[in-house]
């Protein structure tokens, strides 16, 4: 008995020390060097020896005294207890720290900025958990339909003049149109393979755009991108000819804060539009529609449901939330290029709904919060930040495999009586 | 009296094999018509095409009620349950197992609900048409839960309830979407005794009350032979004999498909 595992335990560091090996080899073994003659390799097969020893040790270890991959997860500390608060308390919390944060003590504009780019990716969650939470579509190509509606804003702002709250609409709207012309060749895709075509579809837009420079600027992106005002009134240091500033309004002093703090409370209407939206449409005949494909596309036919118009709406609308995030992007940066739209966008924002509890709503705020604020306070250990960012997701995964917020919620209840 | 379905020829290849071959039978309206036959040898390809997930080969399925007609093999999958009302069960259930029992009977509902949501705008600022067409629909709902004694476990999950009470959901689910013709594929598998009765109790209420066809397949004879007004066999594909529980039971090459099955299995 206690041979046999020895053997299987041997067996199983020979072959890690066997992978470590082949990714050492070039990762670590040899390295460019300037020197006199130009560049030249330098060798260093000490140190892949010393790792492939250490990976072969641990994993021999590992593996003699654990046994097998059930048991170290039977090792795994229990994970932290969520605050035990009400569903209702978490929320009302919530919200009031929400709507108070850019005037709490302790709130500069470094916290301010941070906490709207948190809110930017608690709405792109909460529009990818329609597509991939609720209707089970694996949308790997998401942030295309942000890139659409940042370029709409951007393009009809900077060349007609529109308004910001004219062309948000327009921004939500071609989004949506965007998100149904993915949906309909995708129509007969599932899991992996629907997951593949969405990720070329990212790409597409991210690439024409840099690619189209006549129309989207190229790689150079469009500059000088109108902020939006407060009905009209500016956020400015001077007032341009005939019109006032927002400071000049209010008799206040001017301040850089002030346009800061308008675009917090923005993105937070938006956010929360969108999750009211969402859980709206949960309790509508679509939602469950989206949550039945989701479940089992072959019974949702079988009981004379189109999962054509259901696919479809889930694309549209969840783009749409994407479209105006984009939007609102756009008018906060004042310049965007195909450079803020690459794949580790949408793969960022998939982590949030899956991390988050895939449907969740108040998972994805949980999830959001922790992949920007996490890196953000790992900044000090600047080269190992991504390192322990990864490993805290690994564990994250492996403490919660259904997510954060698993529990779901019925959308509707049979009372009892009557 | 005109039957409620009348099935043509139906034929359908998968490469060489020829699953279904030349089959014609008919269902009459308020009847329990049974398919039965050995393992392979059709029966659940039969339910695919009448439901439209495959197409078949050669072959016309016709339902005809109160003057209306649709023929089936025209029709776009998932609109024969909805406009012509057929309505099945799966040999291996498919509920959606993360959404509540009630969830389950109101996705059944769908388009009558989708219609009344105005395609979710009156349902999205919670106009009185819409709350009213809700109600009515979760009171169908719970008269159906009650029917199959699910009434207690209404708002759990579906995925989490007993064998036996997912297939009587999956019934009433079907039931839900307002039915002509039901279609069961094997609701008794994997029931024990007392639950087997229970449900033939089930489809013969159906037929007797709702007042709707009902095309059973099933291997359990003893429910089959109970409930059945008519009976189907197949074999390899054909129809080897069709007539009434009593005909069917002494016909012999019915004798000789279900012993020739039993031989196979023994050599196996
Ligand atoms: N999609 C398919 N592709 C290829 N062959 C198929 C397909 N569906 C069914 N078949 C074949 O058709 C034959 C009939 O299968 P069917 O499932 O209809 O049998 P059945 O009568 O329902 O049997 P059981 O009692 O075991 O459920 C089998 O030989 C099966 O392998
Ligand atoms: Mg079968």
């Amino acid at each position: 008995m206690g041979g046999e595992r020895l053997s299987t335990a041997l067996r199983e560091a020979l072959a890690s020390a066997f992978v470590a090996f082949l990714l050492a080899l070039p990762l670590v073994g040899f390295r460019l060097s300037e020197t006199q003659q130009g560049i030249g390799i330098v060798t260093r097969f000490d140190w892949v020896a010393w790792g492939v020893a250490c990976v072969f040790a641990g994993r021999l270890l590992m593996a003699y005294w654990r046994g097998s991959r059930a048991d170290i997860l039977g090792h795994l500390p229990a994970m932290p207890a969520l605050p035990a608060v009400s569903g209702k308390a978490f929320v009302a919390i919530f919200l009031i720290f929400a709507v108070a944060m850019p005037f709490l003590p302790f709130s500069d504009r470094y916290l301010v900025e941070i906490a709207i780019t948190v809110l930017i990716y608690v709405m792109l969650g909460w529009g990818l958990n329609i597509v991939v939470g609720l209707a089970g579509l694996l949308d790997l190509g998401y942030v295309a339909f942000y890139a659409v509606g940042a370029y709409t804003y951007a393009l009809l702002a900077v060349n007609f003049e529109l308004s910001f709250w004219l062309c948000l609409p327009l921004a939500g709207l071609l989004a949506a149109l965007f998100g149904i012309l993915l949906g309909f060749p995708v129509l007969r895709l599932r899991g992996d393979y629907l997951a593949i075509v969405t990720l070329g579809f990212g790409e597409m837009i991210r690439v024409v755009l840099l690619n189209w420079k006549d129309f989207s600027g190229g790689p150079n992106g469009i500059t000088s991108i109108p902020r939006p005002s407060f009905f009209g009134l500016d956020f400015a240091r001077e007032a341009e000819e005939g019109q006032t500033t927002f400071s000049a309004f209010f008799g206040l002093e001017y301040s850089p804060m002030h346009r800061i703090v308008f675009l917090y409370y923005l993105i937070l209407v938006l956010a929360l539009v969108t999750n009211f939206f969402t859980l709206r449409m949960r309790r509508l005949p679509v939602g469950r529609a989206w949550e039945a494909l989701r479940e089992d596309e072959i019974a949702c036919r079988a009981l004379g449901i189109n999962p054509t118009n259901v696919k479809l709406s889930a694309f549209a609308l969840g783009a749409m939330f994407g479209g105006f995030a984009g939007a609102f992007f756009a008018t906060r940066q004042g310049f965007i290029s195909p450079e803020s739209f690459s794949f580790i966008e949408s793969a960022v924002i998939l982590a949030i709904v899956v991390l988050g509890g895939m449907g969740s709503q108040i998972g994805v705020v949980i999830a959001a919060a922790f992949l920007i604020l996490v890196p953000e306070m790992l900044r000090d250990f600047s080269q190992y930040r991504m390192v322990m960012f990864g490993a805290a997701m690994v564990l994250i995964m492996l403490w919660r495999p259904q997510g954060l917020v698993a529990h779901r919620k019925p959308s509707a209840r049979l009372e009892a009586g009557a | 009296m005109t039957p409620l379905l009348t099935v043509d020829h139906l034929t359908i290849r998968f490469g060489g094999l020829v699953a279904v071959d030349d089959v014609s039978f008919t269902a009459g309206d308020r009847r329990i018509t049974a398919i039965i036959g050995p393992n392979g040898a059709g029966k659940t390809t039969v339910f695919n095409c009448l439901t439209g997930f495959y197409k078949p080969d050669v072959g016309r399925m016709r339902v005809a009620k109160d003057g209306q007609e649709w023929l089936l093999e025209r029709m776009e999958g998932f609109r024969i349950a909805s406009q012509a009302g057929v309505a099945r069960t799966f040999q291996n259930i498919r509920l959606f197992p993360k959404m509540s029992v009630l969830e389950n009977l109101l996705v059944a509902q769908h388009n009558e609900l989708q219609r009344a949501s105005k395609f979710s705008l009156a349902g999205l600022f919670g106009l009185a048409g819409f709350r009213a067409a809700e109600r009515a629909a979760i009171e169908r709902a719970r008269h159906w839960l009650d029917r199959v004694g699910l009434i207690a476990v209404a708002n759990d999950e579906a995925g989490s309830l007993p064998y036996g009470a997912q297939r009587r959901l999956e019934i009433a689910r079907a039931m839900c979407t307002g039915p002509r013709l039901l279609c069961l594929d094997e609701p008794a598998a994997g029931l024990n005794p007392a639950e087997s009765a229970t449900l033939a109790a089930l489809v013969r209420r159906i037929r007797d009350e709702d007042g709707i066809a009902v095309l059973l397949i099933e291997h359990d004879m003893s429910v089959v032979m109970e409930i059945s007004d008519r009976i189907v066999v197949l074999d390899h594909g054909r129809k080897i004999a069709e007539g009434t529980p009593a005909e069917v039971r002494d016909d012999p090459e019915v004798i000789r498909a279900y012993l020739g099955a039993a031989e196979d299995e023994v050599a196996n």
